[in-house]
């Protein structure tokens, strides 16, 4: 039975893979990582990972697919083609040839490698194996300072999101018009050209020194 | 099932990701791939908790999957200040680095 589990989920896994890396529109390539991300979780859950898997589909497949989604709709499924101008085709095929290599290279490290444990189902363990208790327990005593250290990550990490992505005060697009430019327009005639000089220097931001 | 089937499709999503980050050119997708790359990393560490038969490797999973979660975050706060400044979302367009 369990054989039967880690083939269809291995197949899923391997084919959201390549679904990811092969489908042209971004759109559907996040959607192929996310039954990836469903089938990795179920590999998982048959390696005695409960609640790894559970965060997997929790906060993987959920909140940070649901990122991608966004971002996506709002950059625009930017259609592109595998192969087209830019870098020549032969980088390309270079490219491809490095994942090959790469992969005989690391089955050769795993099969060839002398760990007897490879070679089992993997020692006996007891029942609370992986469970949120075990893992809580753990996260708060041995591994107390790494999971400080994720928490401010974290945290460092969100601000730098959010001051990267907010709408720059000196950089606005030139085409918006605002509210108060269009009542001055309607009271004095149309923009004077010092004005729109004057906004377009301070859209360069402060002056090199 | 023994361990060496779980390392073996760890290391062909592995090789599957890194090919894609370096044939693909929308940065979303390279953001996808590095993705796949870390994904591989937590089956791996995964499966040698379960040979050990210890769980500090199941810690490490979740770790990594905390700092993937802030790489998509910064990641794709950069696609989208690219956006907006209106620059082509292509790594093979956007070669200089300039303010």
């Amino acid at each position: 039975m369990a054989e039967v589990i880690f083939f269809i989920a291995a197949i899923g896994v391997i084919a959201g893979a390549l679904g990811t890396v092969l489908l042209r529109n971004a759109f559907y390539a996040v959607l192929s990582l996310v039954g990836h991300l469903i089938s990795l979780a179920a590999l998982f859950l048959l390696l005695r990972a409960e609640f790894v898997a559970a965060a997997q589909v929790v906060v993987y497949a959920g909140a940070v697919m649901v990122l991608y989604v966004f971002v996506v709709a709002y950059v625009g499924g930017v259609d592109q083609e595998l192969t087209g101008a830019g870098t020549g085709t032969g980088l390309r095929g270079v490219s491809a040839l490095f994942g090959i290599v790469l992969l005989v290279e690391l089955c050769i490290a795993i099969l060839g490698s002398s760990l007897e444990s490879l070679d089992t189902q993997g020692t006996g363990f007891f029942a609370a194996f992986g469970s949120p208790p075990e893992i809580g327990e753990l996260l708060l005593t041995k591994f107390l300072l790494a999971f400080e250290a994720a928490s401010f990550l974290l945290l460092v990490a969100a601000v730098g999101a959010v001051i990267l992505a907010r709408r720059r005060s000196g950089l606005e697009d030139p085409r918006e018009v605002s509210v108060a430019d269009l009542m001055r327009s309607g009271e004095g005639g149309t923009l004077s050209d010092e004005k729109e000089r004057g906004s377009l220097a301070e859209a360069a931001g402060p002056p090199n020194l | 099932m023994s361990i060496s089937w779980y390392l073996v499709v760890s290391a062909f999503v592995f090789s599957i990701g890194a090919g894609g980050v370096l044939v693909r050119r929308n940065p979303l997708v390279i953001l996808l791939c590095i993705e796949l790359m870390l994904n591989a990393a937590n089956l791996a560490l995964v499966a040698f908790a379960r040979a050990n038969g210890d769980m500090e490797g199941q810690i490490f999973a979740i770790i990594v999957m905390v700092v993937a979660a802030c790489e998509v975050a910064v990641g794709l706060g950069l696609i989208v200040a690219l956006y907006r400044r209106r620059l082509p979302i292509d790594v093979d367009e956007l070669r200089e680095l300039q303010g």
